[in-house]
């Protein structure tokens, strides 16, 4: 009988990406190659590769530079179990060992690997009868949990390019994590339906801070930190004709009303409106309310004219991430499987939160470095109990696993399909190959081999 | 020796392609397909099932409906409330587990059609720019054949081309996308008004021959163009239609109208119950049913073919390409909406609904989805489905059959809907009953014919060896609900509602010659508008999960 991990044969992932072009010795060069740092996904980068090593990357951003320049062939073993070198067969037999007898395991990142890897570590989640969450659940993961609230009224980024002629920068710094976001999508193209590009665009930004965004903007609302749902309650009351306090309303916001009563004016006198928002309006007081507040502004204005939103997307591909998850479960995030079958509560079943609490009792955890980023009580416990870390450099979270393997990166080493902060899936086309295993291909031999242990 | 074949021995075989009416027959299998009986008498089967007092039909077919990609899979996301008391689909040593609701995960959706003795289905609605995701998705929906058909009624290319009075470039553009997408045909969605709805507040077009602004085109000259083209590009399956003002009180004059600009080329106009009704513009107080009027004219054009879109009563989720029209639904429900708009292509709306049998336009569209089925003449033009899960889940196809083939069920339950059903609407003075041959007809052979698949829905050697068998009973929702047998490509996939082997299934997809000099025009015109390159835009083959080329004539 075939099991559910046979069903995807594991050389799958060497054939998936798109055509790498022809090689040449000396220097080869990869059009159109896609660089994963950030949520834009850039498809457009040529990235020139010699002695596998990356000497240009055409178009890419500094971050992208970056991302693309210090990649170097990782020469650590593949595979390290409690800081000794072992081979990898040893470090899957060990996962696996680690997972089966584990009682709340649980699998946690995802956010940095191909989709084709994300689709095994949620099938192992199932086998084991594991919690799977993605670092969705510290970012987005309350913008997710407002879309199950009210929808959200959204389009490809294409459609910015295109039509939009008032964007909205809220609780976002793109100018500094997302550097073409405007050049590429947001600001500066020249659409369709916006032939002048940058000069038939109005800019707005609502931040608690001027950053280097608010610099790009016509518009800038320095609101009062924590104000973000009485500023977006206050937008909501004005688009119905709603009276409201001015008093409170600058009290509240630190903004005058008839800045936002102008605000409003152009936002009803705009033909295609979009607003972007980032982790200052989840991430702070009011949380998947912010979220909520934001996405039904967008809806509303929709009884005016058109009006879309988009969270702006960190990790390259979270959005895959949130996808797989959810066609594999019905839920996109913080998910637990331990009866059998999925159940989704966040807050319960997220990662930082199983830690902290002292629940989960084993790990597995792909791109993603909690030892570096989550709570004092949470990187205790992971200190505490076995876990396995797949990373392609040596983190602190790396440092402290179990079993760490040195894994291929995925658009440099590893072809696979990533989707970007739109949920436009875009295909990886790698520049040279890495000694190390990919992501997948450890992920399917734990799977195969938790598999059996479960019978 | 093995000898390879498998035998289902003397069952009661319905294989209409063939003209064979509930007779007794053995059904020979090997590698996968069916087979003549071996010439050597000495030959002996590896397995033989003994389907002695069973039922015999080929696989469920079913030809429209939405089970993966990114519109469904947003609805996923936004129905958490419905699955936490939905039905549990526990992982099993060999199977996934997963979530039910209006809207199935991936695993669970590929397990319930087969537990229900479908094996293929095609999603009716996908943006070419989403084609990767689809395929992805696919390869995580097991024991069924999968496809899909490709949105084109709002596509920018091909309004240009139409503009330009280009056939031939629109032809070419038509086979391009449909090998880059890997799908299977042409999907027109409320042509242009898709594109008016990503232009205006609450935009749309309300009839064939309004103009789509920026475009300088009608409606009317898309359907006319893209039925053109897929024609003289001979694929298996016809253009796919989703007519304009679908769900409107009046509709049916635009349904009509459509039927006619398509003249003598194919069409298949999808969940035609939603486009079937009489009334005043928009005023719901005179809403009835103008499906005998269509009927008529869809028996007397053999070019035509449809599918119901039957609607059921309780809650659901409707999905839509038509951005306007989710627009308009979340509004009446006063629901959670998702929209969003794809560059260049399409749009989507997603809202959460309930039919309720009190409703009078509930009732009514209940009503005219049954008149569609029972009023047809010709069963091999009219294909079962809810257009899942906007009229009702793809579970539901038991119990419509039961409303076919058992008239004194269907009365009861007309008597619990709201009572002007039987003024505006002829089905309470209808009393056919389908008989299984028809039912047979329209959930596989059909289905299986208007797509042009020669190897299914039917029993003859050569075809796939999609196979269900049934325990026979005058309750068909419960015949049908649980078969005691489901064969996919020769092997046994289900007994008696448990898996035993998920296979993946295979990937149907079309591949048209066109001049490749086309390509040079469509990447001046990607790279101009798409916010991803032309050459990561196309899905390669060795990117899909088991293809097979289905042939253009």
């Amino acid at each position: 009988m075939s099991t559910p991990a046979a069903n995807t044969p594991p050389h799958r992932a060497g054939v998936r990406g798109g055509d790498p072009g022809p090689v040449d010795s000396s220097a080869t060069v990869i059009e159109d190659s896609t660089c994963t740092f950030c949520g834009c996904v850039c498809d457009d980068i040529d990235i020139t590769v010699k002695d596998n090593h990356i000497t240009e990357a055409k178009r890419a951003c500094v971050l992208g530079k970056a991302w693309f320049f210090n990649h170097h062939a990782d020469d650590r073993p593949s595979c390290l179990i409690e800081g000794r070198p072992a081979t990898v067969a040893e470090g899957v037999e060990r996962a696996a060992r680690i997972l089966t007898d584990a009682k709340y395991p649980i699998i946690y990142g995802l956010s940095d690997t191909t989709s084709e890897a994300q689709r095994v570590a949620v099938g192992i989640g199932d086998t084991i009868g594991g919690t799977v969450d993605t670092t969705t659940s510290v970012c987005h993961g309350p913008s997710g949990m407002a879309f199950q609230g009210v929808g959200e009224v959204t389009c490809t980024l294409g459609e910015v390019a295109n039509r939009g002629d008032l964007i909205i920068f809220w609780g976002g710094n793109p100018a500094e994590s997302h550097p073409r976001h405007f050049t590429k999508y947001s600001l500066m193209p020249k659409g369709m339906f916006v032939p002048n590009g940058r000069k038939d665009r109005t800019a707005v930004g609502v931040d608690v801070r001027k950053t280097k965004t608010a610099k790009a903007m016509d518009l800038f609302f320095q609101i009062k930190p924590r104000s973000d749902f009485e500023a977006l309650w206050t937008l909501r009351a004005l688009a119905k004709g709603i009276e409201v306090d001015a008093q409170q309303v600058k009290n509240d916001t630190g903004i005058e009303l008839a800045r936002w009563q102008d605000l409003m004016d152009r936002m009803k006198a705009a033909k295609f409106g979009v607003i972007l928002f980032g982790m200052g309006l989840t991430m702070t007081r009011g949380k998947h309310l912010n979220s909520e507040a934001l996405l039904s502004l967008a809806r509303d204005m929709n009884a005016f004219t058109r009006f879309v939103v988009k969270p702006m997307r960190g990790h390259g591909n979270v959005t895959g991430a949130d996808n797989v998850v959810t066609w594999q479960t019905g839920y996109p995030f913080g998910v637990n499987m331990s009866r059998g079958y999925p159940r989704f509560n966040p807050g319960e079943y997220t990662s930082s939160d199983t830690l902290a609490r002292g629940e989960a009792d084993a790990a597995l955890l792909v791109a993603c470095d909690p030892m570096a980023n989550f709570s004092q009580p949470a990187r205790e416990r992971l200190q505490a109990i076995p876990y396995i870390a797949l990373d392609p450099k040596d983190t602190p979270t790396t440092r402290a696993a179990t079993v760490a393997f040195t894994t291929a990166t995925y658009g440099i080493n590893v072809p696979g399909t990533v989707y970007r902060m739109d949920d436009v899936p875009i295909v990886l086309r790698p520049a040279f190959p890495s000694s190390h295993p990919s992501d997948f291909d450890v992920l399917s031999a734990i799977q195969r081999r938790v598999t059996e242990l479960k019978k | 020796m093995s000898s390879g074949f498998l035998k289902i021995a003397g069952g009661t075989v319905y294989d209409p392609a063939h003209g064979v009416n509930g007779e007794r027959r053995d059904i020979w299998i090997r590698e996968g397909k069916i087979v003549d009986p071996p010439s050597d008498p000495e030959v002996r089967p590896e397995r033989t099932v003994d389907a002695a007092d069973l039922v015999v039909m080929p696989g469920g077919v079913d030809m429209h409906c939405h089970i993966a990609g990114p519109k469904v899979n947003s609805a996923r996301k936004m129905r958490p409330e419905q699955k936490r008391k939905a039905e549990k689909v526990m992982r099993t040593p060999s199977t996934r587990s997963g979530t039910m609701g209006s809207v199935p995960s991936t695993f669970a959706t590929g397990y319930k059609y087969a537990g229900m003795g479908y094996t293929t289905a095609f999603d009716a609605a996908i943006p070419p720019l989403a084609a990767r995701h689809v395929h992805e998705e696919f390869e995580d929906t097991p024991c069924i054949d999968k496809g899909f058909f490709v949105l084109m009624g709002n596509n920018h290319f091909v309004m240009q081309s139409i503009q330009r009075n280009e056939p031939e470039r629109l032809r070419s553009f038509i086979a391009w996308l449909l090998g880059a997408a890997k799908g299977f045909t042409p999907k027109i969605v409320n042509p242009g008004g898709v594109e008016i709805w990503k232009q205006l507040p609450s935009g749309n077009v309300h009839g064939l021959d309004e103009n789509v602004a920026h475009f300088g085109v009608t409606p009317r000259q898309i359907v006319e163009q893209v039925a053109h083209a897929v024609d003289s590009l001979r694929l298996p399956h016809s253009v796919h239609i989703h007519a304009n003002n679908l769900g409107m009180p009046g509709n049916w004059r635009t349904t009509l109208e459509t039927m006619k600009t398509l003249g003598d080329s194919r069409g298949h106009l999808s969940h035609i119950q939603f486009h079937s009704y009489g009334g005043g513009e928009a005023d719901e107080n005179t809403f009835n049913s103008k499906a005998a009027e269509l009927v008529e004219y869809v028996d007397a054009h053999p070019n035509l073919t449809v599918d119901v879109g039957q609607v059921l009563f309780g809650e659901t989720t409707t999905m839509t390409a038509d951005g306007p029209l989710g627009y308009y639904l979340s509004n009446a429900f006063k629901s959670k909406w998702f929209s969003s708009d794809t560059e260049m292509e399409s749009g989507c709306g997603i809202a959460p609904i309930e039919y309720k049998n009190t409703s009078l336009v509930h009732s009514l569209q209940w009503a005219i989805g049954l008149e569609w089925y029972l009023l047809a003449k010709d069963p091999w033009r009219v294909v079962m489905s809810t257009d899942h899960p906007n009229g009702g889940s793809f579970l539901a196809y038991p119990q419509i059959i039961q409303l076919l083939m058992d008239r004194t069920y269907r009365e009861e339950m007309l008597k619990d809907v709201h009572p002007a059903v039987l003024e505006r609407s002829r089905l309470g003075d209808l009393t056919r009953e389908y008989s299984l041959y028809e039912i047979c007809i329209i959930t596989r052979s059909g289905p299986a014919r208007i797509l042009g698949l020669k190897n299914k829905g039917h029993l003859g050697p050569g075809a796939d060896a999609d196979i269900t068998i049934y325990t026979p009973n005058d309750d068909k929702t419960k015949m049908f609900e649980l078969p005691r047998m489901v064969i996919k490509s020769g092997v046994v996939i289900v007994e008696q509602g448990e898996i035993r082997e998920p296979l993946t299934g295979k990937l149907l997809y079309v591949a048209p010659e066109y001049d490749a000099s086309i390509e040079t025009d469509i990447s001046e015109w990607f790279e101009k508008y798409y916010s991803i390159r032309f050459r990561n835009y196309p899905v390669s083959l060795d990117y899909l999960h088991d293809p097979e080329e289905v042939s253009c004539a």
